[in-house]
Formats: C-alpha cells, sequence, structure tokens
C-alpha cells in the first residue's frame, strides 16, 4: 500500500501529512517520538481503513507556529483540520501523547468522531504510580525502556544518527517538552470532562509499559467505565511498533465492526 | 578593579563516594546524604568566612541560588544576604542571582531585594539568573517557557523598583492589578543588576543593550572561553554604538593561593578535584533540558559532550585558566595576563570550593587579601593611565 506525502495547510500551520488506503477514515496521533516513516503497522491498517498519519505541528517536517503553547491549542488546532478535511465517520486512533491529544479532542468536540482507540495514553496522572522520565533519560535508556524486547530496541539504537535525524528528534523533543513539562504529560482538568467522550472507547496497554505503567488502564477504566481495556502481555509503551499484527487485529476488530 | 569574595556554600561534607556512584550531586541524590547537625556547622562556618571577607578588604560579598543539590546550600539566597546585611558594615552584598522563571511570582524577588537594599543602606547587587537546567527538572518549571518568565520577571521587577505605584502590570506569564511595592530600593534608580551567566549569544545581546547596560559575569569557563564571551560582549556594545565600560564585564573564578607554586597545588588538589568532578558533574539531559538553551547550542554542547563531562585534574584546570592557583607572585601573574586579555572591571573569586576546609579556606583568603588583592584592584588605574 503506498502513502502520499504533503502538506496542508491549516491555521497558518503547514502540517506533513501521510496519506494511504481506503475505507473508513482513521486518524493516527503519534506521541513523543513523532511519525517520521510509514511503518508496517500503517501499511496494514490501510488495506482496511484510509489512513491519514499527520507529524504534528513542531515535529518532524511540519512547522513550529508560535500559537502552539500546550495540549488545548494543539487539540483545537486538529479539530480544525478534521473540519478542513471534511472528516467524518472518524475512527481515531492515539498513542501516549498522540491518546491523550485525542482525548483532549473528543471531550472538546466528538461530532465527526465514530470510535476512539488509545494506545498507552497520556493526559492523567494516577494517585501513587510514577511514570518514566522521558526527559531526564539518555537517549539510549529511553530507546530500552520503549520496548519489552530488547532485540527491538538494540536493533533502533543501532540506526546511524545523522544530523537530519538529530535536528528531528531535538525538535520533537522540544515539543514535547513545551506541551507535557509541567504538569508532567497530562492535564489534571481532563478527567473532569472525561464523560463527555460519547463515542465507543479502547484503551490498549503493553503489560510491560515503562514509560506509562499499565496502571494507568486501571485509572482510565474506572474514569471511563464503558471503555473495553485490552492489555498485551510481554509488550511495552508501543504495541503498534512491537506487536503491529496483534495490534491491527484488535483495530480492525474494534474500529472495523463499527 | 572590584574584587569580590563569592561562595556557593558547598555540602562539604558529602560522602564523595556517594556522589560519583550517583552520577550526580544534582536533582536526584537522596537528601539522606544531608546531616542537618553537619549543614548547621557549615553554614556558620561559610557565613562567617563571608563576613571575614569584608575585614580582610574585598569590596563585596557574594552569595547565589541552587536547588536541591549539595554542590551549594543556598536554595534562598535571600536568607543567606539578609544575614549577611546586618552582620556587615561596608562590604557591597551581591545576590548572583535570583532565579526568576523558578519564583512563583517576581514581585516577591522585587519585595526581599528591596528590603536588603534599605537593611543594608544601599549595599545590594541585584544579580538575575535563569536557574541552570538542573533545576528546572527539580522545580517543574517548563524550560520551553525559561527566557520568556526571565524577561517578563526581569521587566516587572524594574517597573516595581522605579515606577510611582500603584500600578498594572500585565504580562503573558504574570498579572497583577497593584504593583505597589513597599518598600521601594534604596538605591536609585534601583540596586545594580549583575547578569551570571554560562556564556550565551541571547543573554549577551539583551545585557549590554543601551537600554540596560548590565554587567555580565562569565561563570567557572575555561580563560580562552570566558575572553571569548566577554569579547563578544564589547563586541556587542560596539554594536549597540558604545564601548562597554570595564565594570560591565566580570569574571568568577576559583582562586587558591598558598606560600609556593607547589604547595598552592598540593593543598587545592583533592578539593579542587572534588568540585570540579564530583559537585558540578551532571549528565546533558539534566544540564540542559529542552527549551533552556537554542537548540543549535545544544548541538555544540553534545559535540563538546566527550570534553565537558571527562574528569579533569587540577593542573589541566591551571592549565586552562578553569582556576587561578599557585604563590601569591604566579596568582598576580596569571591575573594580570588575564586581565589584560579581557580587562573585566570585577574579578570574583571563590575561595572555598569543593571540600576545601576552614584552615585553608581561610589560609587562602588571608594570603589572597593581603598579597594578591592590592594589585589586582590597581588593574584599574593602570587601565585609566592606558587610557
Amino acid at each position: 500500500m503506498t502513502f502520499s506525502e504533503r502538506f496542508i495547510e491549516v491555521d497558518g500551520c503547514r502540517l506533513n501529512l501521510r496519506r494511504g488506503g481506503s475505507g473508513e477514515p482513521l486518524l493516527y496521533l503519534h506521541g513523543a517520538s513523532g511519525a517520521p516513516a510509514v511503518l508496517p503497522f500503517m501499511e496494514k491498517l490501510a488495506q482496511r481503513f484510509d489512513v491519514l498519519v499527520p507529524e504534528h505541528p513542531g515535529f518532524g517536517a511540519s512547522d513550529e507556529p508560535g500559537w502552539l503553547e500546550n495540549m488545548h491549542d494543539l487539540a483545537y488546532f486538529y479539530l480544525d483540520v478534521l473540519e478542513s478535511l471534511e472528516l467524518r465517520g472518524l475512527h481515531l486512533v492515539g498513542s501516549s501523547l498522540g491518546g491523550w491529544l485525542a482525548l483532549e479532542m473528543a471531550v472538546r468536540d466528538a461530532s465527526r468522531l465514530k470510535s476512539l482507540l488509545l494506545v498507552g495514553p497520556a493526559g492523567i496522572s494516577v494517585p501513587g504510580v510514577k511514570p518514566g522520565d522521558v526527559f531526564l533519560w539518555s537517549p539510549e535508556e529511553l530507546t530500552r525502556n520503549l520496548f519489552f524486547d530488547p532485540a527491538l530496541a538494540e536493533k533502533m539504537l543501532a540506526q546511524p544518527m545523522t544530523p537530519e535525524l538529530l535536528d528531528v528528534s531535538l525538535k520533537n523533543r522540544h515539543t514535547v517538552a513545551r506541551l507535557g513539562w509541567e504538569p508532567r504529560m497530562h492535564d489534571p482538568f481532563l478527567r473532569k470532562w472525561l464523560h463527555r467522550v460519547n463515542v465507543p472507547v479502547k484503551i490498549v496497554w503493553g503489560e510491560a509499559d515503562k514509560i506509562l505503567p499499565v496502571a494507568y488502564a486501571g485509572e482510565f477504566k474506572k474514569l471511563m467505565p464503558a471503555a473495553e481495556v485490552e492489555i498485551i502481555p510481554r509488550c511495552g509503551h508501543l504495541p503498534q511498533a512491537e506487536r503491529p499484527e496483534e495490534f491491527c487485529d484488535i483495530v480492525m476488530r474494534f474500529a472495523g465492526k463499527r | 578593579m572590584e574584587v569580590i569574595l563569592f561562595h556557593l556554600m558547598p555540602y562539604a561534607d558529602l560522602d564523595l563516594e556517594k556522589g560519583r556512584a550517583n552520577g550526580t550531586v544534582w536533582v536526584n541524590l537522596p537528601n539522606s546524604n544531608f546531616d542537618p547537625v553537619k549543614g548547621h556547622k557549615l553554614y556558620n562556618r561559610y557565613l562567617d568566612e563571608l563576613e571575614y571577607g569584608e575585614e580582610l578588604g574585598f569590596d563585596a560579598i557574594a552569595v547565589n541560588e541552587h536547588h536541591q543539590t549539595a554542590y551549594g546550600l543556598m536554595p534562598s539566597p535571600i536568607v543567606t544576604a539578609s544575614a549577611l546585611a546586618r552582620r556587615t558594615k561596608r562590604a557591597k552584598i551581591a545576590i548572583l542571582g535570583s532565579a526568576l522563571p523558578l519564583r512563583e511570582h517576581p514581585l516577591m524577588v522585587a519585595e526581599e531585594h528591596a528590603m536588603i537594599d534599605v537593611i543594608s543602606g544601599g549595599r545590594l547587587i541585584s544579580g538575575f539568573v535563569r536557574g541552570i537546567g538542573a533545576e528546572y527538572h527539580t522545580f517543574g518549571v517548563n524550560p520551553t517557557f525559561s527566557h520568556d518568565r526571565f524577561h517578563e520577571a526581569h521587566d516587572l521587577i524594574v517597573r516595581a523598583w522605579t515606577e510611582p505605584g500603584p500600578f498594572a502590570f500585565q504580562g503573558r506569564h504574570y498579572n497583577v492589578q497593584y504593583v505597589n511595592l513597599w518598600p521601594r530600593p534604596y538605591q536609585k534608580p534601583h540596586p545594580p543588576i549583575w547578569i551570571p551567566s554560562q556564556g550565551s549569544r541571547e543573554t549577551i545581546d539583551w545585557s549590554a543593550h543601551p537600554d540596560r547596560r548590565y554587567t555580565y559575569l562569565q561563570t567557572f569557563s575555561p580563560a580562552s572561553v570566558v575572553q571569548r564571551y566577554l569579547k563578544m560582549y564589547r563586541d556587542t556594545c560596539k554594536g549597540f554604538g558604545y564601548e562597554a565600560e570595564d565594570r560591565q564585564l566580570g569574571w568568577a573564578v576559583p582562586v587558591y593561593v598558598a606560600q609556593t607554586d607547589e604547595a598552592a597545588r598540593r593543598e587545592a588538589k583533592p578539593h579542587f578535584e572534588a568540585f570540579r568532578n564530583v559537585f558540578v558533574r551532571m549528565p546533558v539531559e539534566m544540564l540542559l533540558p529542552p527549551g533552556y538553551t537554542s537548540r543549535e547550542s545544544l548541538k555544540s554542547v553534545m559535540k563538546a559532550k566527550a570534553a565537558m563531562f571527562a574528569d579533569i585534574t587540577l593542573e589541566k584546570s591551571i592549565e586552562l585558566g578553569v582556576i587561578v592557583c599557585g604563590s601569591p607572585a604566579s596568582a598576580r601573574a596569571a591575573l594580570e595576563s588575564y586581565w589584560k586579555d579581557m580587562r573585566f572591571g570585577n574579578l570574583l573569586v571563590l575561595c572555598q570550593f569543593g571540600t576545601l576546609p576552614a584552615d585553608l579556606t581561610r589560609k587562602n583568603m588571608e594570603l589572597f587579601a593581603r598579597e594578591v588583592m592590592p594589585a589586582v584592584k590597581a588593574f584599574r588605574s593602570s587601565a585609566e593611565l592606558v587610557r
């Protein structure tokens, strides 16, 4: 499945958008490490959906708009993107920071959404549970802590760091800090409004997540009792990268049936 | 030339092996390593050392702000400066500086500094800093807003000091309906403002601006780096259309003098190396969180990482001009040579560093004050003669 890549302009911000496949629209919101390439799970989902993968403002090849000061700005921006692309009946999939973003969008306006699938989402804090400190870890520690399978981390670490990749990683890191330094990767007011998410919700979590421990899934379930929760054993923070087959099956079963 | 005695107040009783094993004494070294009884003795010893600085003839005594670290026990320089304000009569008191973006409200800084200025009868030098990167980890303040908060806090403080109140202040980070400072500062228009920095283009552009002309202090760097930044400051002033006065430039450097070069090196070595290789050390992620510096500066630090983060001996540090260490004659010669290259009008000497104990610290201060300081203070007059 080939993905097209082009810039669209919304709210004065040039957004790098990859799009491939056909079917009902599915928007994937990436996490802190961005979405620099089309990954196998995106290819597979594109067999069934019209898959849209933007790089958020402040990430990758997209602009860094001056107005981007917090997650609320990003949520309103993406609601404008949905309007601008005339997306309706959308399956929204968000991972980690992208999961938090998806929730901030959904509590504001879920009218264009058909379903919401969250993969190890940030956005809330859980009393007594300490998330990993992604800002204090070295890039190597961070990579190792992303996966359950050390071989995957080794494979990532073996990739040479080019000046271009370094620039992108520093840009991404800056934006992640702007959005999630304090309060750390959550919005203390979000939990009050999660009841406004009035579409089917599925929460997927890697059992061995070292960034946001799996205890977060239980807290989300308390806050959103109607949500389905699925824990993937022997898997880290990124089930879509670590267990793409299983992850895509989950998406198909959940979003595909709606 | 003004000579200033600067103190960091390190936790000199630190178990160095624990500090080393933790990789840093900042942010996450457990505070079970701090013994309040030892801390009590250290605080009083250090305050005595600063007070003794006045007696020895230093023009000013200086304190600073660091949080949650064994590197320095002054989370509030206000506390130490206040203690000094009542125990000294002549010397200026320099706070180098208050970390503006870390404070919840800049008006508190304006008030506290004004109090010390009034209590001391106009002896305060106000330093403003952003706090170092590690402190954004410990305080949770977003480093990507660090510059914004610094500038806005500065504007609010200077306006609070100088404009008749009450007036309203509207900013992006701070909003106050009634700015109406009691007390107003003693000095007119306000205490001198100094900007300590580890070296940054942005800070230099901002402090050198004709509206401000703030004294720029380059802290703890190899002499060649200090020279580069002080020159950058002078060039920036020229670019703004004026010539920098020497008083606008300062250098903060550890100094150790003893009877001979050999004795100075022997006595300073373990204590300076503890300072440089244990107390200062931290990983780059801690030192430079995202947004604290521009991404270009971050990249150049990452490139220099191996050199910056490796252990360094006292001997190498002397060679690099990271410390001035030797007999009084050697110290005078070294400082004169550096001064000729840089023409700083303020020399801040750190006479205690790392684990340097009380007896050696006093001996160092006395010898420096007697045998080195008079010559250094005279640098200014020779500069005037040259002109």
